[in-house]
């Protein structure tokens, strides 16, 4: 049984502790070995930076001017990065937990250990009990070879990502509406449009390195609408700020179609020469006047109308959004409903004309196309499609029977694990305690599973349920490439060796398939020769990778897919002259307002709304360790409107709790007149219990499977001082490891 | 060096990029001699980031008895020398805009060099090379004005004070200078309203407890 049992033993053995200077203390008069070339290991922007190595330690980073996406710029998390590879939290060896407690154990024992357990589970509750769950931080080599791995080594057909918990929505409204999910514009084109409309992306803390675009796109005149619950920093920098109820998107965006189509300011040439079903998208959003959507979502009447009027009569403009509308029950519609506008405008498939969805992880994109995903194949295929499942078959050399069918989502993943039909975890680059939802139905998951194997390079949250943990690399100890937010595929490059007996994390799963007997379709020397089979892989497929090789990456600073031959030099903009679906049309959908799937009450009158901050980094794992970053923002805190806080008699910085039908929490109180009276918000990168997934809601979008993380039901009690946990001002510098066991 | 500072409050994210990226220049040893703060969290999540402004005048070096505070050949004001500086703080003290920290470790006032090491081989500081918007930004004046719809001021009063910088702040507005009257509060020509109270959040608190002091 996976359980945690002496997890103060656990803390302070593996952290997280903050770590905040380079390996050897802050130096002046270094000798630099080599500047090693290569970008971020965090979210979509992929930036480019270079890191200062000395005697195999990166020991600091330096702007890489020349990368034309970032031009040197980069947020804090890219700035402090390199200091989580020689942190003393890193996992440097194997561990096996016997009698509760982690013990040292060598390769071989660990990794036989693994085949014997997953071996007898498997003959006794069939191939499926295991499920493989990975992540899109990895290199898209990786994530290709976990996808092989689940299906041939270990012939599960159980394997989902957690990009499932960040770009599915987004992944399938495009592919409904386009025929291919890759966002439409480089960055670049930004610059070039009159309005952006921003909806649900609080670029300033997520992105940060997007808002240099942004900016120009300002310099030249233009004009930003955010849509936002919350006045972000973008919220705040904006033109027009509609601060809707969240979960309300739909009827915003049906209300400025309706003003749009009654102002005429939509291009019918585009509409009848490149799209169908507009009929039906237009009968639906002609019952949404602006005062109907402004009666759903809380947006004066008259913003909507501005909004529509500053989009529907610019000759040029783009619309981008992020998690914000897509971690929702309906989170597929609502970035449909979008693609709707730039549809209806025709502004789509040239400079300045455009449509994105910003990629939070660092390789979202990559990670969503070559096969981790439950129900995909290499090259964006479908594991459904007779066709796909034969060409994939052939390229591994199995008979297309061998071929394991589709599996399921990833929130679905851990409640068979709690139905009792999964019984063994192998899970790698994922933080499930802290990113997915309902926390406390996670655990009961990982608690009950037989056995629990897990990958990475720092003891999660989630690893302490493990049974067996395998020391991974950082991304700058092995090299691979990544696939950024608009499509362009650059190449991580190695500089460093793994520390101590840590390995490259392709090698250990190959060294897995070999003793499980399955080693022959597992003969790779490096990334590059897993690169090559990919790119067969990907061959004809949507996300074609063919043509794409690491000399071509470095050449041109980057690929855009599709890149179908070596003479290609890949494709930066989309949809110049036709969509991806056969007819070479688009699709528009009638999409009907419904809301969160849990609605505020008498018993929970607030809407819950969770998001994140620009000083952490998804769940955390790495980014909680790093002293400057936990410092800037030391512990999740509860957005509550002063009108609101009133109503409680909560004061600013008093700890309140925070309640919902799954869970609760103890937060700080910001009292700020930046978010709605009728929402409260809190950032999610923590465990335990300081994790806001705590209180969301698993409620699921029938299409992506993504969860509700945006919107939910939750109130909030006054609680008395007795309770409090003890997280005082004396956290400053202290770690958290101490903070926990309440020093 | 033609080259100087400009700093485009507006445009600040509050992301700290800059306060992070201070820390890797060789000199610094692992301190920033950055500070950015919210404005008023409470009401917007507005945020401004203070580096040394580079006065043509400093007043850190007129105030400094030992002399310790120099400036370059470009106009760079430079930390106090460590041989002489005595640890008075009088610098600290004196400067209208709040810049040079004491480092009571070290014994020596610290304060932004705009990385003279970096400029004189031709590299951008670091704050502004990181920096994700352009809220610091390193050139020319007649490279950076014409890019911007704001305005560069590099004249300061403060009450009866004027000063001159080599660092241009960006204004939105058709300013010639900044006024900033906050001694008037003590001379009595400014009148404070009674009912306000400047409150800092928490988050505020917890994070700058150091900075209050005037501390690394």
């Amino acid at each position: 049984m996976s359980k945690v049992e002496y997890l103060e033993q656990i803390i302070d053995r593996f952290g997280p502790h903050l770590h905040d200077e380079p390996y050897g203390g802050w130096q002046g008069d270094r000798t630099i070995d080599k500047v090693v070339s290569t970008h971020c290991p965090y979210c979509g922007m992929q930036c480019g930076m270079k890191l200062l190595v000395e005697d195999n330690h990166v020991v600091g980073v330096e702007p890489r001017y020349e990368f034309p996406v970032n031009e040197g710029r980069l947020c804090p998390k890219g700035v402090t990065a390199y200091l989580q590879t020689h942190h003393p939290d890193r996992l440097l060896h194997p561990l096996i937990k016997r009698n509760g407690v982690f013990e040292r154990a060598g390769w071989d024992e660990a990794l036989d250990l693994i085949v014997s357990k997953f071996k007898s589970l498997q003959e006794k509750y069939g191939k499926d009990s295991i499920a493989v769950y990975s992540g899109s931080s990895l290199t898209t080599e990786k994530t290709y070879l976990v996808g092989k791995f689940a299906r041939l080594a270990l012939q599960t057909r159980y394997i989902d990502y957690n990009g499932r918990l960040c770009m599915a929505s987004a992944a399938a409204g495009n592919n409904k509406a386009f025929g291919v999910d890759r966002a439409a514009n480089p960055w670049s084109d930004i610059p070039f449009a009159e309005v952006l409309i921003i909806a649900g992306a609080n670029c300033a803390e997520t992105f940060p390195i997007i808002n240099g675009f942004l900016w120009k796109q300002r310099d030249n005149g233009g004009t930003w609408i955010v849509i936002d619950p919350r006045e972000t920093p973008t919220a705040r920098q904006g033109d027009l700020h509609l601060q809707l109820k969240p979960g309300t998107d739909v009827a915003v965006t049906n209300g400025i179609l309706n003003v749009l189509i009654n102002e005429n300011l939509i291009d019918q040439a585009f509409i009848d020469s490149r799209t169908n079903d507009w009929e039906t998208a237009k009968t639906t959003a002609l019952k949404y006047t602006p005062d109907i959507a402004s009666q759903i979502s809380g947006v004066p009447v008259d913003r909507i109308v501005r909004a529509a009027m500053l989009y529907g009569r610019a000759k040029t403009g783009m619309v981008m959004h992020a998690r914000g509308i897509e971690h929702h029950s309906n989170g597929t519609e609502n970035v449909l409903s979008y693609i709707n506008l730039v549809l209806a405008t025709g502004k789509i498939g040239s400079r300045g004309r455009g449509y994105g969805t910003i990629t939070g992880q660092g390789n979202g994109q990559g990670g969503r196309e070559h096969g981790q995903k439950a129900d995909q194949l290499p090259g964006y295929r479908s594991i459904l499609n007779p066709d796909h499942r034969k060409y994939i078959a052939g390229v591994w050399g199995i008979d297309e029977s061998e071929l394991p069918q589709a599996g399921a989502s990833a929130v679905e993943v851990f409640s068979k694990m709690r139905d009792g039909e999964i019984r063994g975890l192998l899970s790698i680059c994922s933080n499930m305690m802290v990113s997915l939802p309902d926390t406390n139905k996670i655990r009961e998951s990982l608690q009950g599973l037989d056995f629990n194997v897990c990958i990475d390079f720092f003891m999660s949250e989630s690893s302490r349920y493990a049974d067996v943990v395998l020391p991974g690399t950082t991304w700058s100890e092995d090299e691979g490439t990544t696939t950024s937010g608009e499509g362009r595929v650059i190449k991580i490059n190695q500089a460093i060796n793994p520390p101590g007996e840590a390995r490259k994390d392709w090698e250990m799963l190959q060294d897995l398939a070999h003793r499980y007997g399955r080693g022959k379709y597992f003969q790779f020397n490096s990334p590059r020769e897993i690169f090559d089979e990919l790119r067969v892989a990907s061959k004809g497929g949507k996300a074609d990778y063919f043509g794409i090789s690491y000399e071509k990456i470095e050449r041109q600073d980057g690929v855009f897919w599709p890149c179908p031959t070596e003479e290609s030099a890949g494709t930066p903009r989309l949809f110049e002259e036709k969509f991806a679906h056969d007819d070479g049309k688009a699709k528009f959908h009638a999409i009907e307002y419904k809301g969160a799937a849990e609605q505020p009450d008498d018993e929970y009158p607030l809407i819950f709304t969770s998001g994140r901050i620009v000083h952490q980094y998804l769940s955390g794992n790495q980014t909680r360790r790093i002293g400057f970053l936990v410092q800037q923002c030391p512990e999740p805190f509860v957005e509550i409107h002063p009108e609101t806080a009133m109503k409680y008699k909560i004061n600013d910085g008093e700890r309140v709790k925070v309640i919902s039908r799954r869970g609760e929490g103890i937060f700080p109180a910001l009292v700020v007149k930046t978010i709605r009276p009728d929402t409260i918000f809190i950032p999610y990168h923590w465990g335990e219990q300081l994790a806001a997934n705590q209180i969301t809601n698993a409620a699921l979008d029938p299409t992506s499977k993504i969860p509700e993380f945006k919107a939910c039901a939750a109130r909030i009690e006054k609680i008395h001082s007795r309770e409090l946990p003890i997280l005082g001002t004396g956290r400053k510098g202290t770690s958290l490891s101490e903070v926990q066991r309440g020093k | 060096m033609k080259e100087t500072m400009f700093i485009d409050p507006q445009r600040c994210i509050g992301c700290r990029s800059c306060v992070s990226a201070c820390r890797e220049c060789d000199t610094h040893k692992g301190y920033s001699m950055i500070f950015v703060d919210y404005m008023d969290r409470h009401e917007t999540t507005a945020t401004m980031p203070t580096i040394c402004m580079h006065c043509t005048e400093p007043t850190c070096a007129l105030v400094c008895p030992a002399d310790a505070i120099k400036q370059n050949e470009d106009g760079v004001v430079m930390s106090a020398l460590k041989p002489r500086c005595l640890d008075c703080r009088n610098c600290v003290n004196a400067c209208p805009f709040g810049v040079p920290k004491y480092n009571s470790a070290m014994h020596l006032q610290m304060k932004c060099d705009m990385c003279f090491d970096r400029t004189s081989e031709g590299l951008k500081p670091m704050c502004a090379s990181v920096c994700p918007t352009g809220a610091l930004a390193f050139g020319t004046y007649e490279q950076i004005a014409p890019l911007r719809r704001t305005k560069p001021v590099n004249a300061h009063v403060f009450g009866n004070q004027h000063v001159e910088t080599k660092v241009y702040l960006m204004l939105p507005t058709e300013a010639d200078e900044v006024r900033v009257d906050g001694c008037g509060i003590f001379e009595g020509r400014v009148s404070t309203d009674p009912g306000s109270s400047i409150h800092e959040s928490w988050i505020d608190t917890q994070v700058e407890d150091s900075d209050k002091n005037n501390e690394f």
